[in-house]
């Protein structure tokens, strides 16, 4: 193996990747003091694919929310949203974005543009709660993309089935009605070719996210799908149909197959496997790794990295020669699959398990987010019906301290890898006998 | 099967003891209309809140289950739930894993991130359908009633294969007709509400309408037909008490004493209690395509609640015009505990009548709740602050 070579190649997502970041935030920091606004959008269907057609600066309120919670300041602004008379059983993302909006866009890594339009789709309830904050502060247009998702298990619809092509059709009615509303708050007029520009980029990004969550089948694991696919993730989201988000993801895409090929893997002594459920515990985001790592414990597949995706862990590739239509059938494949990984994360876990060879599940579900968490029980307790996986549930928040009781959930993580390891003792002399 | 009456022994009754009858199934864990109505054969589509277009169901020969709740203890619904969620997720499907009730089929809808867990809890539970009705999200885009329309086509196909036969658009028509009439006799049992709330208190009027969630709404409307003319001519003192809006029961209901409570110290002239029954505000035409007409008067004939985002229905504005329409002197702005939509909803409301001076008393509930001592206290200083100030 070439020393050099590893060196330079491996850990250069992260790197790259946090470099983009900080550039990215102080680009918007630029923009809100120059008085520009920005188009407020969600992980969950950014729509970023429009926007850029339309050159609209993005913000992505929950990744400027999450960021308070990793830099603990998050109770600061918590506290000043529930001074406002916001219920502490509200969305942390919703009370810290609120507070943000009271200090003029002010927070840890700079300062966010004041919104020109926001647009989100029904991935999220709470989206449009949080939007109409937005709407009354600062009377802006507010766009939702209604993109219907499965009623009920084992019943999805894909192109070419009448009821998928209907439901395209109202995406696409709702696509366009977005882009008209653009094109009157820029006075610009719609491209079709800079669109075609943007889902190229979309299409390299979508097929690099595919391959590096696939890649993490190899052993060892060769990212940590808790903290490393977290900014991956990030580039994901607010990279999206860019050319530096192209180039981000085969850089990517570049690195993981280097490290599957030579074997190479995260700094973990890799002894046990483990996906998680859920959104990460951002108020103690890396002591919550640590609790697993310490055990040996490598979180290789997260539900995290497909819903917060926006569904596009799917690859789902545009066709450039019909680009609308195309878009319209991509959002609502993806988007209608992020929300499957919420409803229904034991499908593809269960389905997924052999190949990525996992030893345990966690689950963690939280106050702030009833979308994710609201099934979790439920979920666990048909995961252990329909296999003999072992799983953890443990309760906290994403973005509140309050109720992030750090011993007793370490007490319980314990607990789990001794019940592992006696497992996988147990499974070694039964193997030896 | 349209035959089966489950509910009958409130005829010839006098208004009170109509009333208690009301209330007594309104409060039957058990719920007996429904064992009544499968005893006899029928089949059950238990749907969730808020709106549910019950006309489909109605159509196809079944019983449509309001499900809004339960006074039940949740032994088993808990080890299917977390922390942090509001109890009328838990008691409803506690009412079937107790076996309470059975169903055929349960729906819910997009309505906010809890309920939308409904449908794969309840499927991981149960073989029969268990669904979300996508009612659209986007109801100003110019194609949602085109949408709806083929939503409800769907959800009719499903409806049919559980009731076992097909649903023509006569039936449909003649579904709307019955749910049209259910509606204008709500109204009208909300205009006595309002004009003479002296006549029949909030606790009251809630078991009138509530119990229509629980039977065949023609059932429903004999009842409403027979008790309106006795509440008009009921002797009843007008009091010197102070004339409020009650907003926040549009999910979770508050208990019975609660409103109780309430009751005792204000008319309540209006609410948002079981706002799905009352949703659509106008009557559904019967001469054209019934489920475009029914996807129609969801979208542009109806009325509003915080799960729903409509740019032509700003919440605040929407309540106020309600107050304003109702001669309210005060509002009583409530939410279910840990309902998202509700607790952000107070926010709004509450800025929005800091505006004009509008005396509002926020409170939050739980169905499952029993002591109103404290409530009952400081309503009490609230109602005395506005009538000697």
């Amino acid at each position: 193996m070439n020393e050099v070579k590893s060196k330079d190649i491996v850990g250069r997502g992260t790197r790259e990747g946090a470099a983009l970041f900080r550039d990215w935030f102080q680009d918007l920091t630029k923009k809100a003091e120059e008085g520009e606004t920005a188009a407020y959008v969600f992980v969950m269907g950014s729509l970023a694919e429009i926007l850029h057609v339309f050159d609209l600066p993005m913000v992505f309120p929950e990744i400027n929310s999450l960021q308070t919670a990793v830099r603990h300041v998050a109770d600061d602004f918590l506290n000043t949203a529930e001074d406002y008379g916001y219920s502490p059983d509200i969305c942390g993302y919703v009370k810290a974005d609120f507070a943000m909006q009271m200090q003029n866009g002010n927070h840890p890594m700079g300062r966010i543009p004041k919104p020109g339009i926001a647009v989100l789709t029904n991935a999220c309830n709470t989206y449009f709660k949080w939007g109409e904050i937005w709407e009354r502060i600062h009377e802006i247009p507010m766009v939702s993309i209604d993109v219907p998702a499965t009623r009920e298990a084992g019943t999805r619809t894909w192109p070419g089935d009448d009821q998928f092509e209907r439901e395209k059709k109202y995406v696409k009615v709702q696509l366009k009605e977005l882009i008209e509303i653009c094109e009157k708050i820029t006075g610009k007029k719609f491209d079709i070719d800079r669109l075609r520009e943007v889902l190229g980029y979309a299409n390299t990004m979508s097929r690099g996210w595919k391959r590096v969550l696939e890649l993490n089948q190899s052993r060892p694991s060769l990212f940590n799908a808790l903290t490393d696919g977290t900014v991956y993730l990030g580039m994901s989201n607010v990279f999206r149909g860019t050319p530096e988000g192209a180039l981000y993801f085969d850089r990517l895409v570049e690195e993981m197959e280097y490290m599957s090929a030579n074997g190479i893997g995260t700094l973990t002594d890799e002894k046990f496997r483990l996906s998680f459920i859920g959104v990460p515990c951002y108020p103690i985001f890396r002591r919550f790794n640590e609790m697993f790592t310490e055990w040996g414990g490598s979180f290789v597949m997260s539900t995290y990295l497909w819903f917060a995706a926006g569904g596009t862990n799917l690859g789902v590739q545009y066709d450039l020669e019909n680009p609308l239509d195309s878009l319209a059938e991509g959002v609502l494949i993806s988007v209608r699959d992020a929300m499957d990984s919420m409803f229904h994360p034991e499908l593809t876990v269960l389905e997924q398990t052999e190949e990525f060879h996992i030893d345990g599940v966690v689950y963690h579900p939280i106050k702030s987010c009833r979308t994710t968490s609201a099934g979790m029980a439920d979920n666990r307790r048909a995961l252990m019906e329909n296999s003999d996986l072992p799983s953890l549930f443990i309760e906290s928040d994403m973005m509140d301290s309050r109720v992030v009781a750090e011993a007793q959930m370490k007490n319980r993580i314990d607990a789990f890898f001794e019940g592992l390891e006696s497992r996988k003792a147990q499974a070694a002399i039964m193997g030896g006998a | 099967m349209s035959t089966i009456k489950v509910f009958e022994n409130w005829k010839d009754q006098p208004l009170d003891e109509i009333l208690w009858l009301c209330q007594e199934t309104v409060e039957d864990s058990e719920v007996m209309t429904v064992k009544r109505w499968r005893k006899a054969g029928g089949k059950v589509l238990g749907h969730f809140q808020v709106y549910f277009p019950e006309e489909i169901a109605h159509a196809a020969g079944m019983l449509p289950m309001k499900m809004f709740g339960a006074s039940v203890e949740t032994r088993n619904a808990d080890s299917r739930f977390g922390s942090f969620l509001c109890s009328i997720l838990k008691t409803s499907l506690e009412q079937v894993l107790s076996g309470r009730v059975e169903l055929d089929m349960f729906v819910t809808h997009p309505i906010c991130d809890a309920a939308r867990n409904l449908a794969p809890i309840w499927g991981r539970n149960y073989d029969y359908p268990c669904q979300i009705l996508y009612l659209p999200q986007n109801p100003n885009s110019s194609y949602s009633v085109q949408y709806l329309k083929e939503e409800y086509e769907r959800i009719q196909k499903v409806i049919e294969k559980v009731a076992g036969r097909e649903i023509t658009d006569d039936d449909l028509k003649n579904s709307i007709t019955i749910y049209n009439r259910n509606r204008e006799l709500l109204r009208e049992l909300y205009r006595i509400k309002k004009d003479m709330p002296w006549l029949i208190s909030i606790n009251e009027a809630y078991v009138l309408m509530a119990i229509g969630g629980l039977i065949r709404r023609e059932e429903h409307n004999e009842i409403l037909e027979s008790v309106l003319p006795m509440i008009e001519k009921r002797k009843a003192r007008k009091q010197d008490r102070i004339k409020v809006v009650f907003e926040g029961g549009f999910c979770e209901q508050p208990p019975l004493d609660m409103l109780r409570t309430i009751g005792r110290s204000c008319y309540v002239v209006d609410d948002d209690l079981l706002i799905g029954m009352r949703y659509i505000l106008e009557d559904i035409e019967t001469d054209n395509e019934p489920l475009h007409a029914m996807a129609e008067a969801y979208i542009n004939k109806s009325s509003y609640s915080p799960v729903q985002h409509d740019l032509r229905k700003p919440k605040e504005k929407m309540l106020k015009e309600r107050v304003k329409n109702a001669n309210a002197e005060a509002v009583i702005i409530t939410a279910a505990k840990m309902c998202e939509p509700g607790l952000e909803e107070q926010v709004t409301y509450t800025q929005e009548f800091d505006k004009d001076n509008t005396p509002y008393f926020v409170s939050e509930f739980e169905e499952n709740m029993s002591s109103f001592d404290h409530l009952e206290m400081q309503l009490e200083t609230f109602v005395e602050n506005l009538i000697f100030d």
